[in-house]
């Protein structure tokens, strides 16, 4: 009887998920797939939608994933798209870590964290697109902020062109990248201190354990989940920037700021209309993405859900031998 | 004893030195992220002699002649803030909408019924939540083409019915503040499935939907690379594809036009942000933790 009136509310279930359901298959599922046939086709030119395989038009099957992966230009954008992450992340996380330390210490009680916060956090939600178009400015030559500074300071000195040298262009798109996270990383991890038991922290102190150890013994332990929930969706971030550079320096100063998602849609969209070329690129985007996010998921998995899933999997199992 | 207290005047010193370092880069910081907006503010205001003789002066000589001049600069060329504040607005509101309801009914379908697939279903939402935008660019944009929608707002709206991000939370949110008895008691009252949803469920989620849909519009506002793609008519563009229109050569000299712009740009999302950063802050901090 009981189990009858599941079975009908079960259609609900399926009810409710439609519209979710039909706007992901022609939303994305149907986009990727035909993104991945793309790969392997002779798509090219503006508002062509005529395509064969490649092997009908006599060509390698996999020739768009070759030309992608001995492409120079591609090899420069994997890489700047990995070193800009690295130098963003690493300050990130590192002053993230710093304030929240700071800022959760009961021993010293800081006044005016709320208030820091909510600086810490507003680049965040400041359009990308207009950071990176200001610090463009901001890094002007000769004219700029920076520069005025700089000449300020010391007059013989003469302003220096950021944007013409490869290095300064990468390090100024990760501080932009950096600017408008590292609030966000430090919110959540702070969340993270504060969800950790006092008791745990009086018992540090009570053992004579310093701030120090406190932090390292204890509290970094308590929020490894957090951290490295913030790496994933990082790394997917970083892995996927487009605006920022995009817009900062666009594939001047010798594609020192060009990254893969840069690269991809200057494959399709910016003349050249290699719709082929561009598929074949985010597919292998695609993978690597995949690829790493399984990779840290795993880690990041919670082992006690898992288990606890199982022993209901068993016991469910044990009650239906049992009828 | 002596040496006690001299022990505890060190440790009371040290706590005063650690006080004062943290004051002191906090307020650093504080800077660092003032300076570039305060510079863009200010700059809003000069005319381009002036921004060439110095971008740091906070004032200038006739600050309302010089903005009156450069918002007409900025309207006599292809940017139109009015029309760009209208289609962001257009887009972030209904994709909002869209977004949090359809993601909240997802979301219960998820927690309130026992049925066959929901394991994998549930499951999926997670795995999808890793597919990048790129992967789908080439599809999407090759179908929005073919049906000739491609300066069709909706093409932009119209997706978010399927956000798995937001569902995630939204389950995350329903499996700890869902009591099915209430929702069985409205059974035995004799109300449908539907509007149980909307007349009960929807009420109790109200917090999760506050926050979730702060972020929905955030991001839905600020999104850039799928309008840069789709959206060619002037009549259309957002805001964020207008700004990317300020680096160009059209307005190479302008600069205090430019900086003006920038500030249009900015400025609905800190007012936004001046009356909700509290929930803000803590929206963000209750998605990181794990109910």
């Amino acid at each position: 009887m009981r189990n009858k009136k599941i079975v009908d509310y079960a259609k609900f279930g399926y009810l409710f998920s439609i519209p979710f359901i039909l706007s992901f298959c022609i939303f994305t599922l149907y986009p990727v797939i035909y993104t991945f046939v793309i790969g392997f086709t002779n798509l090219k030119g503006a508002g062509n939608t005529e395509w064969q395989f490649l092997p009908s038009v006599g060509k390698n099957l996999f020739q768009n994933f070759i030309d992608v992966l001995t492409s120079k230009t591609f090899h420069k954008a994997f890489r700047n798209t990995w070193i800009i992450w690295i130098i963003n992340f690493i300050p990130q996380l590192g002053f993230a870590l710093l304030f929240t330390a700071w800022f959760t210490d009961k021993r010293t009680k800081v006044k005016g964290t709320g208030l820091f916060k909510i600086l810490f956090y507003m680049p965040n939600i400041i359009t990308a697109a207009t950071m990176a178009i200001l610090f463009n400015k901001l890094f002007g030559y000769p004219k700029g902020a920076i520069n005025d500074i700089i000449i300020l300071l010391n007059p013989a000195k003469g302003a220096y062109n950021f944007n013409a040298h490869e290095w300064p262009v990468k390090l100024i798109i990760a501080f932009v990248q950096f600017f408008q996270w590292y609030g966000n990383t430090m919110v959540y991890l702070i969340a993270g201190v504060i969800g950790i038991s006092p008791e745990v922290f009086e018992a540090a102190e009570i053992d004579g354990a310093n701030r120090v150890q406190t932090f390292f013994k204890i509290t970094i332990p308590c929020i490894r989940q957090i951290m490295l929930f913030t790496l994933v969706t990082s790394l997917i971030g970083g892995l996927n920037m487009f605006d920022i550079p995009q817009l900062y320096i666009g594939t001047d100063a010798n594609n020192a700021g060009l990254t893969t998602n840069m690269y991809i849609r200057n494959q399709a969209f910016s003349g050249s209309y290699m719709y082929n070329r561009s598929a074949a690129a985010s597919v292998i985007l695609f993978i690597i993405i995949v690829a790493l996010s399984s990779i840290l998921f795993y880690i990041l998995r919670d082992k006690d859900e898992a288990k606890l899933k199982k022993l209901k999997k068993q016991e469910l199992r044990a009650a239906k031998k049992g009828f | 004893m002596s040496d006690n207290t001299v022990k505890m005047s060190s440790i009371r010193r040290n706590e005063i030195i650690l006080k004062v370092v943290i004051y002191i880069v906090s307020i650093i910081f504080s800077i660092m992220t003032l300076f570039p907006f305060v510079i863009m503010f200010a700059n809003s205001f000069k005319s381009t002699v002036e921004v060439q003789q110095s971008t740091l002066a906070l004032w200038s000589a006739h600050p309302f002649a010089n903005l009156a001049k450069n918002w007409h600069v900025i309207n006599s060329k292809d940017f139109h803030p009015f029309t760009g504040l209208l289609n962001s607005f257009i887009i972030s509101t209904c994709s909002t909408i869209l977004n949090v309801y359809f993601s909240s009914l997802t979301a219960y379908a998820i927690t309130a019924y026992e049925w066959k697939l929901r394991d994998a279903f549930s499951g999926m939402i997670i795995a999808v939540m890793m597919i990048p935008t790129t992967v789908t660019t080439i599809g999407f944009y090759q179908m929005v083409y073919k049906l000739g929608l491609t300066n069709n707002l909706s093409m932009l709206i119209i997706p978010s019915i399927a956000a798995p991000m937001t569902v995630f939370f939204m389950r995350q949110y329903l499996q700890a503040n869902l009591a099915m008895e209430i929702v069985q008691s409205a059974r035995i009252d004799g109300a449908g499935e539907f509007r149980i949803f909307n007349q009960i469920v929807v009420p109790l989620m109200k917090p999760a939907i506050a926050t979730q849909a702060i972020f929905a519009y955030v991001g839905s506002w600020n999104n850039l690379f799928m309008p840069l793609i789709l959206l060619t008519d002037k009549t259309k563009k957002t805001l964020p594809v207008m700004v990317s229109l300020l680096n160009g050569d059209i307005y190479k000299t302008e600069y205090g036009a430019i900086y003006l712009g920038l500030f249009i740009t900015v400025l609905p999302l800190i007012v936004v942000y001046a009356f909700l950063s509290k929930y803000i802050v803590e929206g963000v901090a209750l998605g990181g933790v794990k109910s």
